[in-house]
């Protein structure tokens, strides 16, 4: 087939196409990623924490639900961008290192304003391996959705585009957990928080450099 | 382009057509070392171009588009070559003169049209008879026994068919 034959093939009855229909594919990813995320923590760890009402008034509650919640959004508009041909990062992958930054100097002044014996409990806390383990479980189905979404799109970059995809899925995953996770210190946090929403980036980035080409 | 994805077929039938040329230079120069590859590669980059039209966001520059496609589907072209041509280096010196060389377009290695008769039915016919022969969505349903929404998915999947057949089959050229 000669090129102008091509030409004339795509063009006949080609069809309007409507402008922007990634917004909607996403926002029904993070939605059913959510509701799926909460589902999931409802039918397997038993909901929230039983004593959430005391804990909101706790402000590193809220620092816990705030810290993925930043970064879920960061993830998004990275994940967005990173899934259309030559849209420009503008220095975003470093804007994710902020939330970051405040979480640890949190947790260095934390550290250093607390006894030597309470230390390691601040940092390794009591439920340090639950949160390597339910982050990344209850990110799947958000995983799922947005890997579906990129997929219907062009990635150029398909490893940073899947790492992207995977961190906004665990730090969705990560939000949803914080309301069951009972710790509340920010080494904590920023330690396995953090660590557990990277392993859905890592697989992502894996991942990716297969599924997402195109 | 954007009246293209409004809907003009004529419109959409000239920015392709300026956009081959356009991708041609581009990829000609780029690809200096396979010219035999260009004319593929124009191929499959406006197919690409097509199958994701969507993803072109009407606030950004067009250039940065369509050459972060072109550059995507170079790379990807080259990194399927990898494995098997690095050894090859042919006419290295006398590059010059084809790279100087005419614009219009040359014969294609990879015939799509053959492509093209691998898709399932449900895919091949909707594209044979609404993009190759011109009949209208209706009858083509018609001419097939699809519904028109069947017609309209087949085509729409048929395309993108098509970009993964040409990946796979020159991965194992």
């Amino acid at each position: 087939m000669k090129t102008d034959d091509l030409i004339s093939m795509l063009a006949s009855d080609a069809g309007a196409v409507a402008p922007r229909v990634w917004r909607m594919r996403y926002a029904l990813a993070i939605g059913v990623g959510l509701v799926s995320a909460a589902l999931l923590m409802v039918l397997m760890l038993d909901g929230v924490r039983p004593d959430i009402a005391d804990a909101a008034r706790l402000p590193m509650f809220w620092v816990k639900l705030v810290f993925p919640a930043t970064l879920a959004a960061i993830a998004l508009l990275l994940a967005v961008r990173l899934s259309r041909p030559g849209m420009a990062l503008n220095h975003l992958g470093m804007v994710l290192a902020a939330p970051v930054l405040v979480i640890w100097l949190l947790a260095g002044a934390a550290l250093l304003g607390a006894p030597p014996q309470d230390q390691a409990m601040m940092i390794w806390g009591e439920t340090w391996s639950a949160c390597l383990l339910n982050v990344p479980l209850l990110s799947v189905p958000a995983f799922i959705g947005v890997f579906w979404v990129m997929k219907t799109l062009a990635p150029v970059h398909p490893a940073r585009a899947g790492a992207a995809a995977g961190l906004l899925a665990g730090a969705l995953s990560a939000t949803v957990y914080a309301l069951h996770c009972p710790e509340l210190a920010a080494p904590f946090i920023g330690i396995w928080y953090l660590l557990a929403m990277l392993i859905p980036a890592a697989a992502g980035a894996l991942i990716g450099s297969r599924l997402l080409r195109w | 382009m954007v009246d293209g994805l409004g809907g003009n077929d004529a419109a959409y039938h000239a920015f392709l057509k300026s956009l081959s040329v356009h991708l041609r230079g581009f990829l000609r120069v780029r690809l200096a070392r396979l010219p035999d590859d260009v004319e593929d590669l124009v191929q499959e980059t406006l197919l690409a171009v097509h199958n994701q039209r969507h993803t072109y966001d009407p606030g950004q520059p067009l250039t940065a588009w369509i050459h972060a496609i072109a550059r995507y589907k170079l790379v990807d072209l080259l990194r399927r070559r990898a494995g098997r041509e690095v050894l090859n280096d042919p006419l290295d010196e006398e590059l010059d003169v084809f790279v100087a060389s005419e614009n219009e377009a040359s014969d294609a290695r990879r015939d799509l049209a053959k492509l093209l008769e691998q898709l399932p039915d449900r895919q091949r016919l909707p594209i044979v008879h609404m993009k190759l022969e011109g009949l209208s969505v209706a009858e083509t349903a018609r001419v097939t026994g699809m519904s028109e929404a069947a017609v309209k998915v087949g085509v729409h999947r048929g395309l993108k068919a098509l970009a993964e057949l040409i990946r796979s089959t020159d991965e194992n050229r």
